[in-house]
């Protein structure tokens, strides 16, 4: 297990590799998808994002209310793939890590590679596992977005996985390679 | 004719969706435990021992299982000696599913149009499925589904001579190219025959099967078994990190088609595939 505060800055992201497991510290942004459309298109005016993503984690969430007494209800992660539009444009600011689910395309690959960022897998469907790591919660952009709105998170020993490290390798292949029984028709 | 009061169904409807949402059913639970002495990946092992912890915690504390607390799928068989009195049974279901997800903490994930994009605020309206049948109870089962799982789903009309190799190699297809996305350990529904949306309302009720049961068809149950022996060949495991239990049953359907067509769909379910019933 590898222990990482936040910021994330890119000496500690180089030291990362695919399949590691990693214990997170610290502040970190929630955003899905109507938010990093938002952002997304701020950047295209030339406005300035509702947080500076500059050695900055975002996790790709968009949680349960929480119960009266709670921090936050369930929040696992959700699937990353509908955020590579966006994701590149983020990362070329100086974002360094993304948490979520799932596949990504190879632009977001390149981008990870060239700027020295870092996806970190989280186990998908376990939101209320992952909300008990959640201290606390604050909106920060976009509060009618409800569920989607930009979330400040202070997470205590967030358990992640790398699944694509900043020299390109890729758990979800070298994973799957590593457990494919051969010799079988697919 | 029996009366049942539009208000006897809000009320079912609001604890359908917030029992379907904590409570990870039995099958699953015990396919998610046994897949641990099952599983040969470390990490694999390390995911399917959090998944079980997750339901504990979800059942321990009413939280949801999983933040995507999806669309309200509903499934209706309306016995036809039913009146529903004291307002309109569609309205009814909606307002249930307006208060479950009000009051049991879940998610308002959907959207008012596909292409304007906001969100409702209530999680409405649900998705409704009604069938008509004989005698005077109504049966409900609430089945949210998350879009992990869904946006992984599809529906292919083969060629009648594609044959029973075309229906594997479409269902594999799909989940290989799903990979990691579908929150691994899955649930394959597969609905084989009908119209084009028959199939898929097939596979969709498919997923409502118990994992640990087989179908009463002999080349389906067949199927079954070799599709599920393939998929966990793939090497996909838990959470799509590597191993071998990337699906915990596979489930088919059929109905009868027309002589120039043989339609699949694939619904594939993530390991929180949820569902509620009960019998009014």
């Amino acid at each position: 297990m590898k222990y990482l505060g936040t910021p994330l800055d890119k000496a500690v992201v180089r030291q990362l590799k695919a399949g590691d497991m990693v214990c997170i510290n610290g502040i970190i942004y929630a955003a899905r998808d109507a938010a990093h459309k938002k952002m997304y298109n701020m950047l295209a005016e030339g406005k300035a994002l509702p947080f500076d993503v500059k050695n900055q984690i975002i996790y790709y969430v968009g949680p349960c209310p929480a119960r009266p007494g709670d921090v936050i209800g369930s929040a696992g992660p959700t699937t990353s793939g509908r955020m590579d539009a966006y994701a590149p444009r983020l990362i070329e600011q100086g974002l360094t890590g993304m948490i979520g689910k799932g596949l990504r395309n190879e632009d977001v690959i390149n981008a990870i590679k060239k700027h020295q960022a870092v996806y970190f897998g989280a186990t998908g469907g376990a939101g209320a596992y992952i909300a008990r790591s959640i201290i606390s919660e604050e909106i920060v952009a976009f509060p009618e977005l409800g569920p989607e709105a930009i979330r400040r998170l202070t997470v205590r020993d967030f358990i992640v996985t790398v699944v694509i490290d900043s020299y390109g390798n890729n758990l979800y292949v070298s994973g799957r390679d590593k457990y494919k029984l051969r010799g079988n028709s697919i | 004719m029996r009366r049942i009061d539009a208000d006897t169904v809000v009320r079912a409807v609001e604890r359908l969706c917030t029992d379907a949402n904590y409570y990870l059913n039995a099958d699953i639970l015990q396919a998610l435990q046994d897949g641990i002495s099952d599983e040969i990946s470390d990490t694999g092992r390390n995911i399917l021992s959090q998944l079980v912890e997750n339901a504990s915690l979800a059942r321990e504390k009413q939280m949801a299982i999983c933040q995507d607390t999806g669309m309200a799928v509903v499934f209706v068989e309306l016995g036809q000696d039913v009146h529903v009195s004291g307002g309109n049974l569609t309205n009814a279901i909606n307002e249930g599913v307006r208060r479950g997800y009000k009051n049991g903490y879940l998610r308002n994930s959907v959207v008012n149009d596909p292409v304007e994009r906001v969100n409702t605020g209530d999680n409405t309206p649900a998705v409704i499925h009604y069938d008509i049948v004989d005698g005077e109870n109504i049966r409900i089962i609430v089945a949210p589904k998350g879009f992990g799982s869904e946006n992984m789903s599809g529906v292919k009309m083969l060629k009648p001579s594609d044959g029973r190799e075309g229906i594997k190699g479409y269902i594999l297809d799909m989940v290989d190219r799903a990979g990691p996305n579908p929150c691994p350990p899955i649930i394959v529904g597969v609905g084989i025959g009908g119209t084009m949306e028959k199939a898929a309302l097939l596979a969709k009720k498919a997923l409502l099967r118990p994992v640990n049961d087989n179908s009463g068809i002999e080349y389906l149950c067949k199927l079954e078994k070799e599709l599920l022996k393939e998929i966990n060949s793939m090497g996909i495991g838990p959470a799509g990190l590597g191993g071998r239990i990337t699906a915990l049953g596979v489930n088919i359907e059929a109905y009868p088609t027309h002589i120039a067509g043989l339609p699949v769909a694939v619904n594939i379910g993530c390991h929180a595939t949820r569902h509620a019933e009960v019998v009014l």
